[in-house]
């Protein structure tokens, strides 16, 4: 018997039924569906332009060359700068580890205080807090530029720095908060009675188990704020534009050929970092996913 | 010995201070940056600014012009709807079949979801340049299909203005249904089984158990999902951008692309942010409630 669980759920006998092999059938073609565009991307970016002329969408490769990929990396024309998508790949980075850690950092004391810390008023405050989580961003990009004017932070990756981690803080905060919030308070009790003060469980009680939260702010902020092309267009110039922006003026670029294979490459090397975390973090991504969906 | 007493107190006093220090910033960053910056567009909008902010209030002329004179912002608010009402529709219905037969048991089960899941992990402008290119009226997705023998076959909508806002819906309904499969099947692995189990000694089919049992059950899901990709819906403006670039002309505009074009690209501060506070104003008329009623919810549970 393949499936112990057939039996239960469908009353049916063991063994392979019609009705389960249309089930893969159906998962497998959803699974298709879901592959085919990286699919096609991937082969469209080793192939040649001749290649790409002669053939199709999913055509196999005449022949193999990674031309594309090298020309996307260090001297594609993005506007009228042709150096490839590397200076534009490395703000990203520059970008998105600075504000992670601080968002995260800042998260993680935030919901320490609101889940066991409590004072009249931080419920509400909370709440307010939580309605950053859902704003949507036109509503604060004009004070936002003007500010990082004042700042003379404007187009420099330190004003990016400052926007991702301002509003990464609502998201941030609520993982921390639900997450402590399920430490239960006989514990915080008893260590206070032992003479313990914040810091201490703060040290010796509360970050000891924070391991798998921290790993979902982390990885719930590093895919936000490298996906993010909002505040990145708003807010870059020319030396501190994140690979989204790169990404995008390079496929709407109009002059010139259009070389749809240094176009996906392009877009292999802006996706790859969060396809990477996503790969090896499956499920602390999808806790991200949810715990930012349902609130509460 | 003498002056441990006060030592003391201050050590309490700063301490019970503490909770509230250690929030000040973030405190005083929400207040600034969130509810400052909302109330600055809010006023902005009741003035005349163009390229630079100027303070005088001059009603709401803004708004008036928005909504009466101006046919793009038709345009894009008509895009929404389509646009909206279509992506939720697709992502609810092809989340919710996938999630359902990602419940039966599966064998590599995981396997699957990473799959179905994997584009939420990339950006819209990434997706959106895969996109871009499988429906490039020329050597995309008309190619392969005349290449296939039927040589009649054309499919232009990316560069049709009644059609290229149907692009935009594949390609972020490819992106997003993942997403809502995920929330249906963590709904569904909460049902008490012996429901399901007590429905089946009385001999009730699986369809059937599932369409008068299981998916009535899944209501608060259903209600996640559309306030979710209402939101996304509200706020698209990457794959618009990288997909369309609101064109052609500005057939695909969405609010969020309106407002981007008119505040940044034409320097009409005022009208731009007029257009922002329309879109806030209709997203905190569902998320309020929808805060509300979630916050009672688990504060008496």
């Amino acid at each position: 018997m393949p499936d112990g669980g057939l039996e239960l759920k469908t009353g049916r006998g063991p063994g392979l039924s019609f009705g389960r092999i249309l089930l893969y059938v159906a998962l497998i073609a959803a699974a298709a569906f879901f592959l085919i565009p990286f699919f096609v991307m991937v082969i469209t970016s080793v192939k040649s332009m001749e290649d790409i002329r002669t053939g199709h969408l999913i055509s196999w490769p005449r022949q193999f060359t990674l031309e594309a990929w090298i020309k996307a990396w260090g001297s594609a024309c993005i506007g009228v700068n042709c150096v490839g998508m590397k200076g534009y790949f490395w703000n990203s980075v520059r970008m998105v580890v600075p504000s992670v850690i601080l968002s995260t950092l800042i998260g993680a004391m935030n919901g320490y205080v609101f889940s066991k810390w409590r004072f009249p008023g931080s419920e509400t405050f909370f709440s307010f807090l939580l309605l950053g989580c859902f704003i949507p961003f036109q509503v604060i990009l004009l004070p936002m530029s003007l500010t990082l004017g004042w700042f003379k932070m404007a187009q420099s990756i330190q004003g990016l720095i400052l926007v991702h981690t301002i509003y990464g803080l609502p998201f941030t905060t609520l993982f921390f908060r639900n997450f402590y919030v399920t430490i239960p308070d006989e514990i915080i009790r008893a260590a206070k009675i032992d003479g313990a003060g914040f810091f201490r469980i703060l040290w010796r009680v509360v970050l000891p188990v924070s391991a798998p939260i921290f790993v979902v702010s982390i990885i719930w902020q590093t895919t936000q704020i490298w996906n993010d092309f909002l505040f990145g267009v708003a807010f870059s110039g020319s030396g501190s534009q994140p690979v989204t922006v790169a990404l995008n003026n390079l496929v709407n670029t109009s002059t010139g050929v259009k070389e749809y294979n240094v176009d996906m490459a392009a877009a292999i090397i802006a996706g790859l970092p969060t396809l990477f975390v996503y790969i090896i973090s499956g499920k602390y991504f999808l806790r991200g996913l949810t715990a930012g969906a349902v609130k509460g | 010995m003498k002056g441990s007493v006060p030592r003391r107190r201050l050590f309490y006093f700063l301490e019970g201070g503490l909770p509230r220090l250690v929030l000040a910033p973030t405190f005083v960053a929400i207040l600034v940056f969130v509810y400052g910056f909302i109330a600055w567009t809010a006023w902005i909008s009741l003035t005349n600014s163009r390229l630079l902010p100027n303070y005088k209030f001059a009603g709401i002329a803004q708004y008036v012009t928005l909504f009466t004179k101006e046919p793009r912002w038709w345009v894009a608010i008509t895009n929404l709807f389509i646009f909206s009402s279509l992506f939720i529709a697709f992502c609810i219905i092809l989340g919710l079949i996938l999630a359902v037969l990602l419940d039966q048991r599966v064998r590599a089960e995981g396997f699957f979801r990473t799959i179905y899941l994997y584009p939420m992990a990339l950006s819209f402008i990434v997706t959106g340049a895969a996109w871009k290119w499988i429906l490039n009226p020329d050597l995309g997705l008309e190619r392969l299909v005349r290449q296939l023998g039927f040589a009649g076959f054309t499919f232009r909508w990316l560069v049709d203005s009644k059609m290229a806002i149907y692009t935009v819906v594949i390609a972020a309904v490819w992106q997003s249904a993942g997403f809502v499969l995920a929330l249906f099947l963590a709904g569904l692995r909460g049902i008490d089984d012996a429901i399901i189990k007590a429905a089946q000694v009385d001999g009730a089919s699986l369809p059937r158990i599932y369409w008068r049992i299981v998916i009535p059950s899944l209501r608060p899901v259903f209600l996640s999902s559309v306030i979710i990709l209402s939101h996304i819906a509200i706020k698209s403006f990457d794959l618009i951008m990288v997909l369309t670039r609101g064109g052609p002309g500005y057939s695909t505009d969405m609010p969020a692309t309106f407002m981007y074009a008119f505040a940044f690209n034409r320097g009409r501060l005022a009208f731009g942010a007029a257009s922002a506070m329309v879109m806030f104003l209709a997203v905190m008329a569902f998320i309020i409630p929808y805060l509300y009623s979630e916050l009672r919810g688990t504060r008496n549970a």
